[in-house]
């Protein structure tokens, strides 16, 4: 499975924009965004490492989810948003003309906020997305249903009810449903918005749990409220605030020695 | 300031603790009447009818085509009637309901909402819903019989017996299509022109109900199907209308029950007096419940005589109206279910 994840093309040289620099899988250069005429996004540029936890924090508004779903492109459904700079993900600059956003949203694959599984069966919900690209057999689409909801921590618990609504399931295990529904059709990135936000702790200590697990296979990007959150699970935290990328450092660092006054503030609970 | 505040929230209480809230009382008095009187209409129509209707209808009635005089309760019979009406409203159904899906998914999905674009069409089906029924014959008239009927006569006329003689050589195919130039099929009044004025008529009500329904899909399905890669068309296909499906046909109940007892649109477009036989084909005129009704009311020679049949008529005309409700509301509960239970 592992080999199948790795990715197509080695990235560029490695330039020193932003503090953790191993090797960078997705390179954001100067990044901006724009609703209409108000500017979201500030020239960002941050460098984020291939199968490590990158967590996006700030205070509500501060551009953490709109950058995010930048990874995927999902603000192109937005009416009269205009991005300015490059995004590339393994090397691929992901906002060039021809680019299949198809391709690169099933390279790059998300989990909401709000969960949200399809009205449809636990086994559909996994397999739309397998279907979609191409995997029809109902051995294989067995084979790989099994193998993403038993990475995602949920086989166990709905193994013997497949087939009923994914709707009954509690809060938690949608998410998870949610989850092995992005990882079924072998993203390389997953990014996540807020994912246990809406759960209560047991679920948001499962979900935690899990992503540490798939950071083996995935280059995560989480944006979260939760400090605590970002602190447990993330190797290297990004801080924005009002748009602006304030620090980039590993969570460690960011957490007992930040460089800037700002995330001190913040990471200390003093405003936000 | 704050001392203020707590003062006049003070006095508000004792008001209201204190009086008699006369303009509370009246509105809940005045909104309960309206609807009682609402209600007490509503029964007294339909007491009238059942009570007066009910004893003239009998299965001769309901299965008999009229050989003679139609006014006379011995020999009439609705079956033509109700034939007709159920055609024309089926066949309207099979029309109003994928253009006014389509329009609707072009209005939610694709078109940006606050474009001009948008808000003219916006503004046309709107308006559309504020014509004059009999508005919509005439147009049914002039647009559907003397425009594309005619046109379609003309076609056959000129390329029928060529078609015929290459479908008779290479597929030994006998249509005869040339047989018809002598006397207009399609450019004269027919069902299928009937039906598509009330398509035409009951095409917003058709448009908004789906509208709604596609609204009220969360925009987290959608995000998360194309997440998934899928395209907008594959995400609007396999998620967003099969859950908009049952908002969809709340729309054609609605278009059904609106077209069902309409006559102003057929009046000229398909609507016979009287025929011999039943309609069996798009290019037929039909007989139609809601036009007997009028011709009962205004032709008869022995009012008298007549009143029970008219009655009877229109209780057929409820019930019938009724039934095929009754039949897209169980459908639709079906589809809820599976729904619910799936997908």
């Amino acid at each position: 499975m592992a080999e199948t994840l790795t990715p197509k093309l080695v990235p560029k040289e490695i330039s020193a924009a932003s503090a953790p620099t191993a090797a960078p899988f997705i390179e954001i250069e100067g990044v901006s965004l724009y609703y209409g005429a108000s500017r979201a996004l500030k020239n960002i540029s941050v460098h984020l490492e291939e199968k490590v936890v990158t967590a996006f924090i700030g205070p509500s508004g501060c551009g953490k989810s709109t950058l995010l779903r930048c990874l995927n492109r999902m603000n192109d459904l937005i009416d009269g948003v205009r991005i300015e700079g490059s995004i590339k993900i393994g090397g691929h600059d992901i906002y060039a003309k021809d680019v299949d956003v198809i391709e690169l949203r099933k390279r790059v694959g998300m989990v909401f906020q709000k969960s949200n599984p399809f009205p449809k069966s636990i086994y559909e919900n996994v397999a739309y997305g397998l279907r979609l690209h191409g995997v029809k057999a109902k051995s294989d689409l067995d084979t790989r249903i099994e193998e993403s909801l038993q990475q995602a921590a949920l086989w166990e618990e709905v193994k013997d009810r497949l087939h009923s609504s994914a709707l009954g399931l509690s809060g938690g295990q949608q998410q998870r449903l949610c989850i092995a529904r992005a990882i079924a059709i072998k993203p390389e990135v997953i990014l996540m918005d807020e994912p246990a936000s809406a759960l209560d702790p047991i679920a948001t200590a499962r979900i935690e749990d899990l992503i540490l697990d798939l950071k083996k296979y995935f280059t995560i990007v989480i944006v979260t409220h939760n400090m605590q959150q970002a602190a447990r699970i993330s190797d290297h935290t990004a801080f924005f605030y009002i748009g602006e990328l304030v620090e980039f450092a590993s969570t460690t660092k960011i957490f007992t020695n930040p460089a800037q006054k700002r995330t001190e503030d913040y990471v200390s609970g003093r405003f936000g | 300031m704050n001392a203020q505040t707590t003062n006049a929230r003070t006095e508000t209480r004792h008001f209201r603790a204190e009086k008699f809230d006369f303009w509370s009382f009246f509105f809940s008095g005045l909104t309960g009447m309206a609807t009682l009187f609402i209600l007490g209409i509503l029964a007294t129509i339909l007491l009238n009818i059942v009570i007066n209707g009910w004893s003239a209808i009998s299965w001769h009635f309901v299965s008999t085509i009229p050989k003679k005089d139609f006014f006379d309760a011995n020999t009439t019979g609705v079956l033509p009637m109700i034939v007709g009406t159920a055609f024309r409203v089926i066949v309207m159904t099979i029309f109003v309901i994928p253009v006014g899906v389509i329009t609707a998914i072009y209005l939610t999905e694709y078109a940006a909402n606050t474009s001009l674009n948008t808000r003219i069409i916006r503004a046309a089906v709107n308006n559309l819903a504020g014509v004059p029924s009999i508005v919509f014959g005439l147009f049914g008239l002039g647009f559907f019989i003397n425009f594309v009927g005619k046109n379609m006569d003309r076609g056959i006329s000129n390329f029928g017996p060529s078609l015929d003689n290459i479908l008779q050589k290479y597929l030994h195919i006998h249509l005869h299509l040339s047989a018809s130039d002598s006397s207009p099929v399609w450019g004269q009044p027919a069902l299928i022109w009937a039906s598509l004025t009330l398509a035409v008529m009951t095409l917003p009500v058709v448009i908004v109900a789906t509208e709604e329904s596609l609204k009220a899909i969360p925009t987290g399905l959608r995000e998360a199907s194309l997440a998934l890669g899928a395209t907008k068309l594959e995400t609007i296909l396999k998620i967003v209308l099969p859950q908009a499906l049952p908002g969809i046909m709340t729309g054609g109940i609605l278009a059904v029950s609106r077209a069902a007892g309409e006559v102003a649109p057929i009046l000229f477009t398909g609507v016979a007096y009287y025929m011999a036989s039943l309609p069996g084909h798009l290019s037929d005129q039909f007989m139609d419940l809601g036009y007997h009704i009028f011709v009962l009311a205004t032709q008869s020679p022995n009012i008298e005589q007549t009143r029970p049949i008219l009655y009877a008529t229109v209780l057929v005309l409820l019930m019938l109206t009724f039934a095929l409700n009754i039949v897209a509301i169980l459908i639709r509960a079906r589809v809820r279910k599976k729904l619910r239970a799936m997908g």
